[in-house]
């Protein structure tokens, strides 16, 4: 086997390299076994319901190295499946975790993926990836026996080595079986999985495999590429959205020496070889802008959101609304309100484009790189197969790096002015396009029968979407119904650009919902943990609620008891989740102090337990800025927070005491881990809140000006 | 106004001619091809370009080149000797104290610069020194941990 450090950087050097086709790329791939599959493949359908190429793509290949490449359009952006996938490959394929490539969003060599995000990649890419490997294995098994002159079903596999059960020393590596063959298989049906009880890999902690590229500055994310005669890019951009252009004057920044000037239609930008001339280079063009009037701001928002929003959808519905009125003995009616929330990924969207001829490569920050070779096939008017997107490092995306426009602009400019060209947002640019999660209101209608039963569940929410609005209680009568579609509104709807963000719609639901279903526990007198229990008939819920609960060391009291405890549930991407906060209130100043949240997750069988847990931090962690602090202001299309020094994201500070439990259940799925922590944090710190102070909190954030309102009207 | 300043980068000698105000953070990124300091906000406040002058942890972004001048700057590129990790460095593996990874060199060499100053923090140390710089992944609980531990084996300066 080649020595080759397997921390070494799982992508390909963007080399001089341009468009190849897909059946280029198997001659490329030299001598090996290649799995591959095609449209079709019932594999395919269950995971991706999707656009695919009609020709042949690769899901790996076992090279005459013995090592394996595993093919992905997935991208790694801190959740990590560059781990997780590695790890599911290596041990269906029997060999050792350091002989696996990634190589992962290159729509070159990587079969077509609609994105990363949705918490899907273990979902859904796990299945086929592990179908592909075992197909692999079984071939492998084939050529040894025939080798070996014995029958497949006398062989077995360790560590990338064939060997004959009775005579040890009757072996072959994957690597000799592999010489000078070039095998093309198609994925079959057929192919038997392992079962998880003989996995050795897979569901034991393992630490990242791309750490130490990223301790010591090796990994490269989209900025750290470098081109011959790159141009860096900075672009004229309006003051507020829906601005329009009166007048332009770049005369300026020609002034500048080396400064490239692009005009072309709505697209005006400087480039030179030295970023911050080409930033100086900007702040030389004068423009007028004429602003937007009578517009929204982050205060009228939710009342303009509710005046425009269509009718809703019914989600889910059983029983009968006005029966289960009748049955109520207390009916307790809330409107909760969420604000927009930016993704503020450290990394802000970053594109490198070359254009030779007809042909471009664009290396992106993105969670979608066939969506942007999608997009520059339209914007540059290149055919399909001569645009190829590379995805290094991305620097966090939490969904904001699902949209492609950095990539967009690159492209553009780079084909106008015949240059590579570097586009990196500025903080402020990245704050004024970010596809915000949306403002949201939800209005919620129930009520308790004389048992503390919940009879009656009305609810609506506006603008959200529909992710985690059903509610998981036992309630003969409820309706459930989303207003205005998606994370993407309706037209008139939000003064600009939302979408997904970590968990979408999740959030703003579960706060709803949980925040609701204490406000029914206070009144019916009983402790919200009994509460729940006692409304739940959902087995899986009901044992992360009680491991949660025992790890914290629940004790039963009536709400509010002025310990600061409470509870939230919810479930994400068929995870199970669920958190108990512990907090401290300043009645002063209104600044709440979260000093402990203890988290159960039930995710089915966990991949890399340990990366799992790193998820779960991470989603607690960041849960605390949109619970606490985080909220987009803007005013007629204005964006006022343009950087960290405003928009406040989590700190060291804040960090209250993390614990999580995963539940284990290794003969289940794997389901999504990336998300489903985050969407408790809203609940759990408000109904902590309620327990110490008394006062319900309907508005997210919980800004110490909100808490001070709020308890003065109790 | 041409002006040579000389310097030592990851304990090489360099010299390098400025003729404009620059900052450091992008004369790292494209004089010397060296990519660990990353862009974050260009305005202070993330600590994603933090790197090292004279062991004092510094915004580059902020940091006018001129200012380096007879000075020794260490950019993450520089803190693995002979191949080896820096007691930091493997901590920060050790105990996966990243996600992304973009924020991790800033951390790195903020935590290197508080640990000379306090080579034995308590929890609260750590996250007073540490405070300015962002993490969005949410990595913080385990880059405490990752500096603490790497606190505790630098204990008797095997290595600064
Ligand atoms: S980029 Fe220098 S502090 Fe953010
Ligand atoms: S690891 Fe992603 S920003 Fe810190």
């Amino acid at each position: 086997m080649k020595k080759r450090n397997p921390h070494d950087m799982d992508f390909y050097d963007f080399g001089p390299a341009f468009p190849l086709s897909r059946r280029e790329f198997l001659k490329l791939m030299g001598g090996g076994i290649v799995i591959l599959f095609t449209v079709g493949d019932p594999f395919l359908l269950e995971a991706q319901r999707q656009r695919l190429p009609d020709d042949f793509n690769a899901f790996l290949r076992i090279g005459e190295d013995g090592r394996v490449s595993c093919f992905t359009g997935k991208i790694e952006m801190g959740q990590g499946v560059i781990t997780s996938l590695a790890m599911m490959l290596a041990d269906e394929l029997e060999v050792p975790l350091d002989s696996v490539d990634m190589v992962m969003g290159d729509t070159d060599l990587c079969p077509y993926d609609m994105g990363t995000w949705g918490s899907m990649t273990t979902r859904f890419f796990g299945p086929p990836l592990r179908a592909a490997a075992a197909e692999a294995r079984a071939v492998l098994i084939e050529l040894a026996a025939e080798q070996l002159q014995t029958s497949p079903s006398e062989l077995r596999v360790e560590a990338g080595v064939v060997y004959h059960t009775s005579q040890k020393q009757k072996k072959v590596t994957y690597a000799q079986l592999t010489q000078g063959k070039k095998i093309a298989r198609r994925l079959g049906k057929e192919a038997i999985l392992e079962k998880p009880t003989d996995f050795t890999i897979v569901g034991t902690p393992v630490l990242r495999r791309d750490a130490v590229d990223k301790v010591t500055g090796k990994a490269k994310y989209a900025g750290d590429y470098r081109e011959p005669g790159m141009l860096y890019a900075r672009i004229l951009r309006p003051p507020a959205h829906g601005a329009k252009r009166i007048s332009v004057d770049t005369s300026g920044a020609k002034k500048i020496k080396g400064t490239q000037v692009i005009e072309d239609g709505d697209l005006i930008a400087v480039l030179h070889e030295d970023p911050e001339l080409a930033d100086e280079a900007l702040k030389q063009i004068k423009a007028n802008f004429e602003k937007p009037k009578g517009g929204t701001d982050d205060k009228t928002i939710f009342d303009h959101l509710l005046k425009v929003a269509p009718e809703g959808e019914v989600v889910s519905q059983e029983g009968d609304l006005t029966k289960g009125e009748e049955i109520s003995q207390t009916v307790v009616e809330k409107t909760y309100l969420d604000g927009y929330v930016s993704h503020a990924s450290i990394e802000t969207h970053t594109a490198l484009a070359k254009v030779e001829g007809d042909k471009a490569t664009i290396l992106a920050s993105t969670q979608s790189p066939f969506g942007i070779k999608q997009g520059a096939t339209s914007v540059l008017g290149f055919p399909d197969k001569n645009i190829r997107v590379i995805t290094p490092f991305v620097g966090g995306g939490f969904g904001g790096k699902a949209s492609g426009q950095q990539a967009m602009e690159a492209a553009r400019l780079a084909k106008l002015s015949g240059k590579p060209v570097m586009v990196v947002w500025t903080r402020a640019e990245e704050f004024f396009f970010d596809t915000f999660r949306p403002a949201a209101v939800v209005k919620i209608k129930a009520g308790i029968n004389g048992s503390s039963q919940i009879a009656l569940w009305d609810y609506s929410v506006y603008f959200a979407g529909e992710r985690g609005s059903q509610h998981f209680y036992d309630i003969p009568h409820h309706r459930t119904k989303s207003h205005g579609g998606g994370w993407r509104g309706t037209p008139g709807s939000h003064p600009f650009g939302t979408g997904p963000w970590r968990a979408p719609a999740n959030n703003t639901n579960t706060f709803a919902r949980e925040s609701h279903v204490d406000a029914l526990a206070a009144a019916a007198g009983i402790d919200p943990l009994e509460f729940r229990l006692k409304n739940l008939k959902d087995k899986r819920m009901i044992r992360v609620l009680q491991t949660a609960a025992e790890k914290f060391g629940w004790t039963a009291a009536k709400i509010p008891s002025g310990r600061g405890c409470g509870i939230s549930l919810g479930i994400d991407s068929g995870t199970y989740v669920a958190h108990i906060a512990e907090v401290e209130v300043d009645k002063k100043t209104g600044r709440v102090e979260v000093k402990r949240v203890v988290c159960a997750q039930d995710m089915g069988l966990s991949i890399n337990p340990e990366g799992a847990k790193i998820q779960m931090e991470g989603c607690i962690t960041m849960g605390l800025g949109y619970a606490l602090k985080e909220d987009v202001h803007f005013k007629d299309g204005e964006i006022f927070d343009l950087n960290f020094d405003t928009y406040e994201i989590p700190r060291f500070s804040w960090l209250p005491r993390i614990e999580t439990f995963l539940i284990e259940d290794r003969n289940a799925a794997p389901q999504g881990g990336g998300e489903p922590a985050v969407i408790c944090m809203g609940g759990v710190i408000s109904n902590a809140i309620f327990d110490a102070t008394g006062a319900r909190m309907l508005q997210l954030p919980m800004t110490p000006e909100r808490i001070l309102k709020s308890l003065s009207e109790k | 106004m041409n002006k040579t300043i000389r310097f030592k980068l990851n304990g090489q000698s360099k010299s390098l001619t400025v003729d404009r105000k620059r900052m450091l953070l992008w004369v790292l990124r494209t004089d010397f091809n060296l990519t660990g300091a990353k862009y974050g906000c260009g305005e202070g406040f993330c600590g994603a370009c933090t790197v090292l002058v004279n062991n004092e942890a510094v915004r580059s972004c902020q940091f006018p080149v001129e200012d380096i001048d007879g000075k020794e700057v260490t950019t993450i590129e520089g803190l693995t000797k002979n191949g080896n990790l820096h007691p930091l460095q493997e901590a920060f593996v050790k105990h996966d104290a990243l996600q992304c990874g973009f924020c991790t060199p800033g951390m790195i060499l903020n935590a290197y610069s508080l640990l000379l100053k306090t080579p034995s923090p308590t929890r609260k140390d750590i996250i007073d020194g540490m405070e300015d710089n962002l993490c969005r992944c949410g990595a913080h609980t385990r880059i405490i941990q990752a500096v603490q531990a790497a606190a505790e084996k630098m204990k008797g300066g095997t290595r600064q």
